[in-house]
Parts: structure tokens; C-alpha cells; sequence
């Protein structure tokens, strides 16, 4: 019998070690034991700080949106670079949303910041592609680390309304990227409508043909409508919802459209970093023509209730090495799982048009 | 349904094994993605997708199989509270290997994505575009995940108990199977003059 026993206890202990290696190895994985990872709900919860606190139901970062739908016309050129469905000749439908910066539903429209056209394009067997493009071909941050930085260092002081200096000049002289982006930024033409700006793509994607060879491209939809500028001096003069009623207005009169030029890489270009802009020609192909034909408040759009997940990709186009976007998809991932929850809250277009009801 | 044989079929013993490999490596997949904003996240929740549907399809061939070819009697000498104890957690594994997949594929659903599993094969959705509904079941799958990850644990002790401890042939009805077929479990791990033989 005590030979039993010793055999039982050293079972036991056997178990018991099986036992808690699994569980200390998925503590691991889950990020409970060990290092800890930047997690999508740090990254949604430092754009609810710099907001000045959460906004429950909204985008945590483009609050202020526009649903539109329309129509994407290929011109089947895109096909030398990439065998994605939507690319080959012939018409798709299109929903999307035209957003501004930052994380205040009603914030007024005059204000440097992105303006940001989002869009949802899906073919007959299913596949989407889904893109977030901004105004500028460029973005302040290169990675997860730096972005969460970023929007410490540029929370705004209740004291002043500014960012504390004492913390926004050691994370700039630490952060000479963002230097480069906000240079653009003072310096770069304030679209004064959404009709009339470009929207790139931020980052590189890795294109493959039906040949199987792979190439990395940016892209950038080009309006047809001549580029005009808002007085930067002057933006707080704007109507708060200006240049999301001209887009309204602008749509009941007639379409806008833009054509989705893609860029190929140059050897040497830069594919892993928002930060940095291409620069000098490159081969660039007119892959199709996108009409927005209608615009609806988030209410009554289809757009609200979509993520609008840059990383939601039809075969033939990939991620490339930029960090940024597997950073994007969980942030967004993040902020949608919490708005879902919290269910919708009244937009600042779909609010007047309420008031307008009641009137 | 008692099977006459001390072992479960081979193809179900096959099914146990692989299924236990994919939903062990869903488990961590499961957990890391849900931790790190890093490049990993998008290319776990490339894997997590079709292996999720994989197990899905997997439990749908076991369960009629398992209902088919049964199971081989518990011990005798276990207490009728403890067979009970199997039996249930028994219900409860299988319950959440098909809850786990079709709250994934629904929660995806419910949030107005593409169920993609590669190569440009995309799912229809099997619930309507509902962000409440995807919250729910968002929060339902996280639970399950935990739940599921619990009862396997208390499977695998239970397991290798039956194994290691009580040595009453349990564990190998579901491993290598018995040497006869129809040799009673006494006259095989139990037999205290092997086990006097064996290390400590």
C-alpha cells in the first residue's frame, strides 16, 4: 500500500502540474501574466481621454458623420495590379461615410482636422472592401506606442483648453514625424467641401495580380470637383454643421465623383510607415470612377452600423508590413464593441433634422 | 446508448483528439488576439475564422456519430453522483463546441461582417444586422470561451485521474483502446501486481 500512496500523490502532483502549466500559458496568452500588450481598449480609451471623456454610442474617433451611397465604376485598368473582383471592368454599389476628426459628435466644422471619406464596396461572391481614407497623404504616427502618445500628449489642459506644453514638447522632440504631419497640416488646403478633397489611403497595401506577382500601392480617390480652400483664419466662423449641410445640398443638386488612382511603390518607397510620404513620379493607374449619388443622416443611412475596417480586404489586395493597420482594425474593433453596446445616440445632422420635424 | 465494447469507436477517438488540438489552439488564439493591437491580430483572426468553422463542421460529424456507436460503461465501483457529474459535463463540452462557433459566425453576422475563411470564400451571414445583437453575443462569446476553457480543464484532471489514479481503463476507452475487446476494465490498469512494478 505506501507504494500506492506514493504513486497516487506523485499522480496527483503530475495532474495538478499539468493543470496549472495550461492555465498559466493561457494567462500568458491572454495577456494576464507576463508582459503586458497594448490591447485595442487602451487604444479606444486614450481617444475617449483626449475627447475629454467617453461620448457613449459614438465612433470614438470620427464622431460627426455623413452616410452616402453610391456607385463605383471600374474601369478594369486596376487589374494589371491586382486580380480583386471589385477592379475588374464593370459597376458596384457603394455605401459610405463622410466623418470629421476627433471624438465630439457635434463639434462644429471649422477645425484642422481630418476630414475623412469612408466606403464599403462589395462584390457579387460576397467579398468587401472596406476602406478609411483621410484628406491627408500622410498620418502623425508611424505605431501603436506612438499613437496612444500622442493622444496623452495632445489631451487638452481643462485649465487652458490647450495641450500642457510641459508635456507636448518632450513627446514632439521624441516624435519628429508628428512634426512633419503637423507642418503639413498649417500648411496643406482645408478642403471647403467633402466634394472637392482627395482621400488616400494612409497606408500601403500589398497588391497581387492574377499573375501572382506582388506589388505595393497606395491609392487616393481624386475629386473631379476643383479643390477649394476654407480661411484657416477664420474657421471658427463657420455654421457648426457647414460642411456637412453643403454635402447635403450640394448632393440634392447632382453627384459627386472621384477616380481611384493607384499608386505602385518606386523601389526604395517607404511601405511600412504612414508617416512618410512618396515622393517624385510614379506609375499610377485610373482604376475607376466613384459617383456618390445620395447622402442620408446616420439615422436613416445604412453606414452608422458598419466598421468601417481598413484591414477588410477582397483577395488580390493585402496588408503590407505597416504596423499602423492591424493597430487601426482594433481600435475601431474596439470602439465599435463598445458603441454596440451603448446603442446609437442622435447625430448633429440627424439632430436638426429632428428639430425640424418638431418645428 | 452503453457501448458493448470498452472503447469509444476509433473514428470518434480520432475526432476527440484533433478537435481537442484545434479547440485548445482556438482558446489561445482566442485570448492573445483579444490582448495585442500588434500585426499578430489581424493574422490570428485570419486563423480564427476557418478554424472556428472547422470545429463547427467537425462536432456536427461527431455528435450523430457519438449518439450512433456510444459509450463504453463507467466503472462500476463509481459513485452514481460522480457518473452523473460525467455525464452532465459530457453535455455541457458538446453544447459549447457548438455554441462557440455559431456565436462567432452569428456575432460576425449581427455586426455586419464578412465571414471570410480564405482564399475568397466568404459565409452568409446567419443572423440579421443588429448592433445590439452584436453586442450580446459578443459578450456571450468571451463567456463561453472561458466557460469552455474551464471544462476542459476539468475534463483533462478528470481524464487523467481515471488514468493515473484510479487506473480503471476510462482514459484509454479514449486513447489507445483496450488490448481485447471485451476484457472487463478490472483485469487490465488495475491489477495491483503491475502497479507495484511501476515507478512512483
Amino acid at each position: 500500500m505506501p507504494s500506492l500512496n506514493r504513486r497516487a500523490i506523485g499522480a496527483f502532483a503530475l495532474i495538478g502540474a499539468i493543470v496549472m502549466a495550461l492555465l498559466a500559458g493561457f494567462g500568458w496568452a491572454a495577456g494576464w501574466l507576463g508582459g503586458r500588450r497594448i490591447s485595442g481598449g487602451d487604444i479606444t480609451t486614450a481617444l475617449e481621454a483626449n475627447g475629454g471623456g467617453a461620448r457613449p454610442g459614438y465612433r470614438r474617433a470620427h464622431a460627426k458623420g455623413l452616410c452616402f451611397t453610391g456607385d463605383f465604376a471600374a474601369t478594369g485598368a486596376g487589374s494589371v495590379l491586382t486580380s480583386a473582383g471589385a477592379l475588374r471592368a464593370g459597376t458596384i454599389p457603394v455605401l459610405g461615410r463622410f466623418s470629421l476628426g476627433g471624438g465630439n459628435p457635434l463639434a462644429n466644422d471649422g477645425r484642422n482636422v481630418f476630414h475623412s471619406m469612408a466606403l464599403l464596396l462589395k462584390t457579387l461572391d460576397g467579398q468587401e472592401w472596406r476602406m478609411a481614407l483621410d484628406h491627408t497623404p500622410i498620418f502623425p504616427v508611424a505605431d501603436v506606442p506612438s499613437f496612444i502618445a500622442l493622444q496623452r500628449a495632445t489631451t487638452p489642459d481643462p485649465r487652458t483648453g490647450k495641450p500642457d506644453p510641459a508635456v507636448l514638447q518632450p513627446f514632439l522632440a521624441a516624435h519628429p514625424e508628428v512634426k512633419a504631419f503637423q507642418v503639413y497640416m498649417a500648411k496643406a488646403v482645408l478642403p471647403n467641401s467633402f466634394a472637392n478633397a482627395t482621400y488616400y489611403s494612409i497606408n500601403a497595401f500589398r497588391l497581387t495580380d492574377a499573375g501572382g506577382t506582388t506589388r505595393f500601392v497606395r491609392w487616393q480617390f481624386v475629386p473631379e470637383a476643383p479643390l477649394a480652400g476654407l480661411d484657416k483664419q477664420h474657421l471658427d466662423q463657420l455654421p457648426r454643421d457647414a460642411l456637412f449641410q453643403e454635402m447635403i445640398a450640394r448632393t440634392a443638386k447632382g453627384p459627386s465623383r472621384w477616380h481611384l488612382l493607384l499608386i505602385e511603390a518606386n523601389p526604395g518607397d517607404v511601405t511600412d510607415k504612414a508617416t512618410v510620404a512618396w515622393q517624385g513620379p510614379h506609375r499610377t493607374i485610373d482604376a475607376g470612377t466613384l459617383t456618390i449619388r445620395a447622402t442620408q443622416p446616420e439615422e436613416t443611412g445604412s453606414c452608422r452600423d458598419f466598421n468601417f475596417d481598413p484591414t477588410i480586404l477582397p483577395e488580390g489586395i493585402a496588408l503590407s508590413d505597416d504596423p499602423l493597420l492591424a493597430a487601426r482594425s482594433k481600435g475601431y474593433s474596439s470602439s465599435f464593441t463598445r458603441r454596440a453596446a451603448e446603442g446609437p445616440h442622435p447625430s448633429a445632422v440627424g439632430e436638426d433634422l429632428a428639430k425640424g420635424v418638431q418645428q | 446508448m452503453t457501448r458493448a465494447s470498452p472503447d469509444f469507436h476509433p473514428a470518434l477517438r480520432v475526432l476527440h483528439w484533433l478537435m481537442a488540438a484545434l479547440v485548445l489552439a482556438m482558446l489561445f488564439i482566442g485570448v492573445f488576439m483579444v490582448s495585442t493591437s500588434g500585426p499578430a491580430y489581424v493574422a490570428l483572426l485570419d486563423l480564427h475564422r476557418p478554424i472556428g468553422i472547422a470545429i463547427l463542421v467537425l462536432v456536427l460529424l461527431r455528435l450523430p456519430l457519438r449518439l450512433a456507436t456510444g459509450a463504453p460503461a463507467l466503472p462500476a465501483d463509481l459513485a452514481p453522483l460522480q457518473k452523473r457529474i460525467a455525464w452532465g459535463s459530457h453535455v455541457l463540452l458538446y453544447a459549447a463546441l457548438f455554441a462557440l462557433p455559431l456565436v462567432g459566425w452569428g456575432m460576425l453576422s449581427a455586426g455586419g461582417y464578412p465571414v471570410r475563411l480564405g482564399g475568397g470564400f466568404v459565409l452568409p451571414p446567419i443572423l440579421p444586422h443588429d448592433l445590439a445583437l452584436y453586442a450580446l453575443l459578443r459578450a456571450a462569446h468571451t463567456a463561453i470561451a472561458l466557460a469552455l476553457f474551464a471544462l476542459i480543464l476539468l475534463h483533462l484532471a478528470a481524464g487523467l485521474m481515471h488514468g493515473l489514479v484510479r487506473r480503471d481503463g476510462v482514459l484509454r476507452s479514449m486513447t489507445t483502446g483496450h488490448r481485447q475487446a471485451h476484457t472487463p476494465p478490472i483485469a487490465d490498469d488495475d491489477n495491483p501486481g503491475e502497479t507495484a512494478t511501476l515507478p512512483a
